[in-house]
């Protein structure tokens, strides 16, 4: 009697410890599923554009998440029209995704930040005939600078005021600087709640990026993915910072351009000092992307973005992410299938299909380029 | 108040009880040895499935830890800081990675407390409720309501808590900075800021091991020997002097191992303390105030864009979390082992 009754509790936790351990691994997986959509219309419609390689073979790729669903649309796309050569990305992050290219197990990476020398070097033990690794920036978007306040809709800012408000230094919606910028709205005297980032991420890394060269020294942190500055809150992923946004009133943060839309969040145009504030749009962030200078040699197409420009609409938070590849030397059997994949990413057609997912088509000066490196890869 | 010593029913079950905490064991091994003679083949095959078991889980015990301790090993070797009283994390700063986690330990055992603080008390009457007081046509289904909490997954609690929660805890918040602000613990230093602190970390936490120890408790509850019951009431009892003199202390060690459980859970949760929780690498007593972070939600937010050294950092945090859940646990056992003396659970 007694020994049933006890079996019976014991059942009861061992079912209880079960049941938990299940719950996390649930929720381990649930973490990093972010909207994998396919849109197999706009496959469809660009598969036109593609040209199978001769030699087909599957292609593997591994890096940045950031560009995880551009990747995502294109190899669908890429797929349907070429069934021989299904690609597939791991979403590993920038850092991981290079260093297993560099050890030889993907044909190419994707990458948030341009190669480092080390990088480079290390890449020589695997791209053959005296080949290197090259940057070929492919996915470009913007940072939005998010707001919820009531009664102000076309918020101004610039680099120093907004370095200043992430940084705690400026905490009312009514600061003098803020005004300055926005004559003739009645800014709240309420208090500023920032979010940023909990996860380390290639947005952060933008934004400090945008403040480091802007903000005329008052970000006094390097450009880092780790969100440096004081004060504020923190929320994870673009979609817990917009969540936030949108439920704060009186907060500000950044986020992609596609998570603003999405949430219908008001975002701040910039004061860079043209003769017009810009605002955050796709068309303003091409222009300041068609201005960056190309800072790589040879066919390595690593590229300086212009953070401090002051041309007409263009908008300065740019972000550019990039596919690693050998130069020359990249493995015969894939390089076929690695050249066709590029070439229709790279393409009009392939630069269009991510243009809804909230991504910024490449200008063509650097599409261009960014096509005849590929010609170039041997 | 002491339970007299239990009576007859240690002559039932037949073998001396001298060990004690867990009787089924005893008494399943003196069985076994007895019954020698009459083995079978189902007896062997059964014999080395439960055995093989019970092996297994030492070996993936045996290999967590030393995969933990291999990758942590690295890690802690290259930290250019001490790793236990560091704040931030920035293991990939190659120039001088440092990290430590000090915020993490602090925020994971904070936030696991305050939701046992909250969570053994309601758990442990819902279990009376359930097992003693409410009838048994009310009691089922209420009982199975509990534990249809334990079924909601993490990321539902986590998106509950950020969304709903949050917004609404801010008339307590600023109720317990005015009235305990005092205290210094509810000392709110951002009046008006979202409420996405460890206190409601802790809120969350206790609401998701409810279950659990609801679950165990109100089973152990319903194990007190209806004599003892019986006994108490037959001298005059009323019905609460009788769950304080028979029922809880019977039911004590089957609360601590049902709050350990529940502990477990709390240290370890993921998902919904990274959505809920604004994490900063800053070390605060305010447990009002946004911030501090827990070993878990840390690992879930670097691991993606973490390099090498990154990696292996974050291993050496899950070894600390492996460690600390160790300890606890067997802090509960010896509590356990220390109690049975006087609770009649050996009876």
């Amino acid at each position: 009697m007694k020994l049933q009754r006890n079996g019976r509790t014991k059942a009861l936790a061992i079912g209880a410890v079960a049941l938990v351990s299940t719950l996390s691994l649930a929720a381990c997986g649930s973490d990093n599923n972010s909207a994998k959509t396919t849109s197999s219309a706009s496959g469809a419609s660009s598969a036109a554009a593609i040209t199978c390689a001769s030699k087909q073979a599957p292609l593997q790729g591994a890096g940045s998440t950031a560009q995880g669903n551009a990747v995502d649309v294109w190899k669908a796309a890429y797929g349907t029209a070429c069934s021989g050569t299904q690609v597939s990305y791991n979403g590993v992050g920038s850092g991981a995704g290079v260093a297993q290219f560099n050890q030889g197990k993907v044909a190419f990476a994707g990458s948030d930040f341009a190669l480092k020398a080390t990088d480079v070097a290390a890449s020589k033990a695997v791209c053959q005939n005296g080949g290197q690794a090259i940057d070929l920036p492919m996915v470009a978007g913007l940072v939005t600078l998010v707001y919820n306040v009531d009664g102000v809709n076309n918020l101004i800012l610039d680099g120093p005021t907004s370095a200043k408000i992430f940084d705690g230094q400026i905490t009312k919606w009514n600061d003098p600087a803020i005004a300055a910028l926005n004559p003739g709205v009645t800014l709240p005297a309420d208090a500023i709640q920032t979010f940023h980032r909990s996860d380390d991420s290639g947005t952060s890394y933008n934004l400090t990026s945008y403040f480091a060269k802007t903000s005329g020294g008052a970000w006094s942190y390097p450009a880092s993915k780790t969100w440096a500055g004081k004060g504020g809150q923190s929320a994870t992923g673009s979609a817990g910072v917009a969540a936030q946004i949108k439920q704060v009133k009186d907060s500000i943060g950044y986020v992609e351009l596609s998570y603003a839309q999405n949430n219908s969040l008001k975002t701040a145009s910039i004061n860079t000092g043209a003769a017009k504030a810009v605002d955050a749009t796709a068309a303003n962030a091409a222009i300041t992307l068609g201005n960056s200078t190309v800072v790589g040699t040879g066919n390595d197409l690593a590229l300086q973005l212009d953070y401090g420009t002051k041309a007409d609409n263009a908008y300065p938070i740019v972000l550019v992410t990039y596919e690693i590849a050998c130069d020359k030397g990249n493995a015969p059997a894939t390089l076929d299938s690695l050249k066709s994949f590029f070439t229709y990413i790279a393409s009009n057609g392939g630069q269009q299909a991510i243009a809804d997912k909230g991504y910024v088509p490449l200008p063509t000066p650097v599409a261009s380029k960014v096509q005849a490196a590929i010609g170039n890869l041997s | 108040m002491t339970s007299s010593p239990p009576p007859d029913f240690s002559e039932k079950s037949g073998p001396p009880a001298s060990t004690g905490v867990r009787p089924p064991a005893s008494t399943g091994r003196s069985g076994q040895s007895s019954l020698k003679g009459n083995s079978r083949l189902g007896d062997s095959v059964f014999f080395g499935l439960s055995a093989g078991s019970g092996i297994l889980l030492l070996v993936i015990m045996a290999a967590i830890a030393g995969f933990l301790l291999f990758r942590s090993g690295i890690a802690i070797s290259k930290d250019h800081t001490n790793f236990l009283t560091t704040f931030g994390w920035d293991p990939d700063n190659i120039l001088k990675p440092s990290f430590g986690i000090a915020v993490l330990a602090f925020g994971t055992i904070v936030s696991a407390a305050i939701a046992m603080l909250i969570a053994v008390p309601i758990a442990t009457g819902i279990a009376l409720f359930i097992s003693h007081y409410a009838p048994r046509r009310i009691a089922q289904p209420f009982a199975y309501l509990v534990d249809l909490l334990a079924a909601v997954p993490s990321i539902i609690y986590g998106l509950w808590g950020a969304l709903f929660l949050v917004p609404h805890l801010n008339g307590l918040m600023s109720w317990l900075n005015e009235y305990l602000g005092w205290t210094y613990i509810f000392k709110t230093t951002d009046p008006g800021a979202p409420a996405r602190s460890l206190f409601t970390v802790g809120i969350l936490l206790a609401i998701m091991v409810l279950p659990i120890i609801t679950a165990v408790s109100r089973e152990v509850f319903r194990q007190v020997p209806r004599a003892h019951e019986e006994a108490a009431l037959a001298l005059g009892a009323t019905r609460w002097e009788m769950i304080r003199t028979a029922v809880l202390p019977f039911g004590r060690p089957g609360i601590i191992s049902a709050s350990m459980l529940g502990l477990g859970r709390a240290l370890g949760e993921t998902i919904a303390v990274a959505t809920v929780l604004s994490s900063s690498s800053v070390l605060s007593l305010h447990i009002l105030d946004a911030g501090g972070g827990t070993f878990a939600q840390n690992i879930a937010l670097k691991f993606g864009e973490a390099g090498p050294l990154g990696k292996d950092a974050l291993m050496a945090a899950g070894m600390v979390l492996f460690v600390i859940t160790l300890l606890v646990n067997g802090a509960a056992r010896l509590i356990i082992a220390r109690r049975k003396e006087y609770s009649g659970a050996n009876a």
